[in-house]
This record gives C-alpha cells, sequence and structure tokens, in this order.
C-alpha cells in the first residue's frame, strides 16, 4: 500500500507481472476508488461543459462517454477526464485524485454564467476497473442485464448492487469499469473475485497502459505542456469554443517544439521517469514490459527527432541506453 | 515468491544484503526482505570477474518492473565468479534469494569487516 492524495492505493496484490499478464490472458479487478467524481447538472450543464472541456460533448448521446482534456488559458493541461452523459441535462465527470479539488474549483468558479449546478461526487462513488478479455463474462455474470457497448455507460444492478457500468478502462484490453456506493463495494469486488478475477494493483495498472499508450497526468500531462505537445490534439475541437483553444490552435499551426513518443529500449535495461533525452528530452513514463519483455516508455522529444523509427539515448542512472521511436500502441492487443 | 526467511547461518548487511563466508571466500545476495521490496526482478548484470568490491558501496544494479536499486557489498575484496544463470533467470534472485539467487563470489580482502554486519536475529530485530 502507499499514501497518494490522501489515499492508501493497493500498489501491488502478488507480483506485478503476474497481475499483468493475467489481464492480458483473462481478467484482472483494480480497486480505483481514489478516482474523483463531479456531476454537473441542469439546462446549462452542456454549454458550461463545453467551456471546460476540450471534446466536443455536444456528440455524445445520453449514455455515451468521451475523453477530455481540462486546459488553462495557455492551453497547459489541468487535467485528462472522462465524461459520461447519465441523462438529457446530467453528467459524471471522472477525474485525478490528485487533481480532484483543483478541477472542482475549477468548474465551480466558471459556473457562475450557467444554468447548471456542479456536485462534487468523489464521497458516493466507489470504482473498480474490470479489464481483459474475460472482463465482461464475469461481470455480466453478476448483473441483471446486458453490459452496456465499449464508450458507452449505463446502470445496472451487480450481485444485488446498484452501479454505474461504463464500457471504458484504462489498460488496452477491453473490459468495464464500475461505480458503485462505497457501502457496496466490496461485495461486489469480492463477488467478481469469486468468479475468477483477479487483484492487480496500481503498479500493474502502470504497465498495462504503458503499454497501450496511455497518458498518465503528472507523468505526460502537466501545466507546463499543451494537448498537441502530448499527441491528444485528436481530443481537442477545431472549432474552439472552449478554454485554452486559442493557445492550442496556435501550437497546432505552428507545429510543436517537441512531442510525446513512445519509445523502446534496445538493449537490456529500462529508463525510469525524469531520465534525460541524449541531445535533449526527457522520458516521462518508464517501465519494464512485462508483455514486451523490454524496457518501454513515453518521451518528449525535440519535434525533429520525434518520428517513428528514429534512434537515441537516454541517460539511464549514468549509463546510455540506446532506444527507438515506435508507433502507439506500444502493445497491439 | 517463498515465504520469508533469513538463515541463522549467514551474516547481514543492514543495506539487506548477506553473506555466506566459507574461509577467505565469500558469497553474496541480497535478502528476502530486499526482494519483496523490488518485486519481480528482470535484469541484474554482474561486475566483472577481478572487480574489486567495497565494503559498503554498490556493485551492481538489480532492476524489477519498477525501479532499479543498487546492491551493496557487504564486505571488501575481489570477484571470483559470477551467477551467470541470473542472466537468463533474474527471477531466481526472488524464488530463492539464499540460493540460486545467489550473485558473486568474493575472495576477501579483510576478514575483520565481518566485525560491521549483523547476526540474523539482530537484521530481523532491524526490519521490525
Amino acid at each position: 500500500m502507499v499514501a497518494y492524495a490522501g489515499w492508501e492505493l493497493p500498489v501491488r496484490y502478488d507480483g506485478v507481472i503476474a497481475e499483468h499478464l493475467a489481464v492480458r490472458s483473462a481478467v484482472g479487478a483494480f480497486d480505483v476508488s481514489h478516482m474523483g467524481e463531479i456531476e454537473t447538472t441542469g439546462p446549462g450543464a452542456l454549454d458550461l461543459l463545453m467551456l471546460l472541456c476540450s471534446n466536443d460533448l455536444a456528440r455524445i448521446p445520453i449514455g455515451g462517454a468521451q475523453y477530455s482534456l481540462l486546459c488553462r488559458e495557455d492551453g497547459g493541461v489541468l487535467d485528462d477526464i472522462f465524461t459520461y452523459r447519465l441523462a438529457a441535462e446530467r453528467y459524471l465527470t471522472v477525474t485525478n485524485a490528485a487533481n480532484h479539488e483543483r478541477d472542482l474549483a475549477w468548474f465551480r468558479s466558471h459556473a457562475g454564467g450557467f444554468d447548471a449546478q456542479v456536485i462534487d461526487r468523489a464521497a458516493d462513488y466507489a470504482m473498480i476497473a474490470v479489464q481483459g478479455p474475460l472482463a465482461r463474462e464475469v461481470v455480466q455474470a453478476i448483473a441483471s442485464a446486458p453490459l452496456p457497448e465499449r464508450m458507452t455507460i449505463a446502470a445496472r444492478t451487480l450481485d444485488g448492487a446498484e452501479a454505474l457500468v461504463a464500457g471504458t478502462g484504462y489498460t488496452g484490453e477491453d473490459g468495464v469499469e464500475l461505480l458503485i456506493a462505497p457501502a457496496e463495494a466490496l461485495g461486489v469486488w469480492n463477488a467478481l473475485l469469486r468468479r475468477g478475477a483477479k487483484p492487480a494493483g496500481l503498479a500493474a495498472r502502470d504497465t498495462l497502459r504503458t503499454e497501450a499508450c496511455f497518458h498518465l497526468y503528472g507523468n505526460d500531462l502537466g501545466t507546463e505542456r499543451g494537448p498537441i505537445e502530448a499527441g491528444l490534439g485528436w481530443c481537442c475541437r477545431p472549432g474552439g469554443g472552449y478554454i485554452g483553444a486559442e493557445a492550442v490552435s496556435a501550437v497546432r499551426e505552428a507545429g510543436p517544439a517537441e512531442q510525446l513518443v513512445p519509445f523502446v529500449i534496445t538493449e537490456r535495461g529500462a529508463a525510469r521517469p525524469g531520465d534525460r533525452v541524449i541531445g535533449g528530452g526527457v522520458v516521462t513514463s518508464g517501465t519494464f514490459s512485462p508483455s514486451l519483455e523490454t524496457g518501454i516508455g513515453m518521451a518528449y522529444l525535440p519535434s525533429e527527432r520525434a518520428a517513428v523509427g528514429t534512434e537515441f539515448e537516454i541517460d539511464v542512472r549514468g549509463k546510455h541506453r540506446r532506444a527507438r521511436v515506435e508507433t502507439r500502441p506500444l502493445l497491439k492487443v | 515468491m517463498a515465504e520469508a526467511s533469513y538463515p541463522q547461518e549467514l551474516l547481514y548487511h543492514p543495506e539487506h544484503d548477506w553473506a555466506r563466508i566459507d574461509g577467505e571466500v565469500a558469497t553474496f545476495g541480497i535478502t528476502w526482505h530486499a526482494q519483496d521490496a523490488l518485486g519481480e526482478v528482470v535484469f541484474f548484470e554482474p561486475p566483472a570477474i577481478g572487480a574489486q568490491l567495497t565494503q559498503h558501496e554498490p556493485y551492481t544494479e538489480i532492476e524489477s518492473v519498477k525501479a532499479v536499486s543498487d546492491v551493496i557489498a557487504p564486505l571488501s575484496g575481489e570477484v571470483i565468479e559470477v551467477n551467470d544463470a541470473l542472466g537468463e533467470a533474474p527471477e531466481a534472485i526472488n524464488d530463492d534469494p539464499y540460493g540460486t539467487g545467489w550473485m558473486v563470489r568474493v575472495r576477501l580482502s579483510d576478514a575483520a569487516q565481518t566485525a560491521a554486519l549483523l547476526t540474523r536475529d539482530d537484521y530481523v530485530a532491524l526490519l521490525s
């Protein structure tokens, strides 16, 4: 267990590699209850969210889901979030634990001119991610009705407990994420484990998401860099109208000075976050990959040296390790 | 991974390394506690034969999925043998830290240095 943002987080149950491979080959369950939730409701909810979120929430139907960024005016990223449309005028946004209070204050500070309510729901939901090729089968066995498809959300009863079931995740595998009242979460967790889900910790979640090239806020995303540098221009709507849009568009047009790229280490060893790239650049995610059995990661490189196939060297504790820019995702699931 | 254990016949360094002394030669490795804290070891690069190790100083590093860590020499001396099998099977460090997970054999340069090491009971007391 490790302390983080006021939570005690389960990092490892029996072993990172076994937990990782269980998710790739069967099914793992992650306790991600530290994630925060913000509900935005009312006739002006969509307009408020369209101001705050980089993506185009007007496009998602009831029951839909969408990934977005919260940006400052200068384009710096405040958080990366998933927003679910629960009803016509009711949205639920899942935040990163360390950013939740700042996100909530950001939502509230901009809500003034809108006919919308911003409600802190972080204490109302525990969250369990069930991921892997057998994830849906295991959850379906305790569910009251067929599970929602990928990138959608629906209310279901799971082993007698009311839950929101979302077809989303952070591993690159199929699966679902479950939002449950804290008092009922342990019962659902145990029911999943009885049906074969292997408990998986946050260390395995990190190796899985790195293979899938999903960003981790605080490592690959932060206020000092923008969405274009991070390769997230696809979730920034071209028409603008959100906070930070002008700054994002300016970088898009001029071209970013540096870009986040996935890499593999082409010899032994693994690079770690903070390791410097020789000639400029920095590793922001780095780990040993249990599936690829080599060092992998993501690094910001100067754009002129960020093309796929480019070889470079990383200073790993004083030793130069050779690496190569790869296509994303690093692991093709 | 194996159950926690700390053999009586070994001497221990407070940085979680062990030494098995056999006359002028000693075998080094890391303790059950060290491998448990690191998690699964994925890379081990042994020092060169002939390398001079200095007590309390790092002589190599081991890499687990989530971290890299120095390995500290419990005693000074010259490396006369390394466990090459760990190159292909570093998981032996987790599975059998006092047996097949041994790291180096060293010809000791100063037998009096053992005074700085801990007995099994003192090391276990340090852990708790």
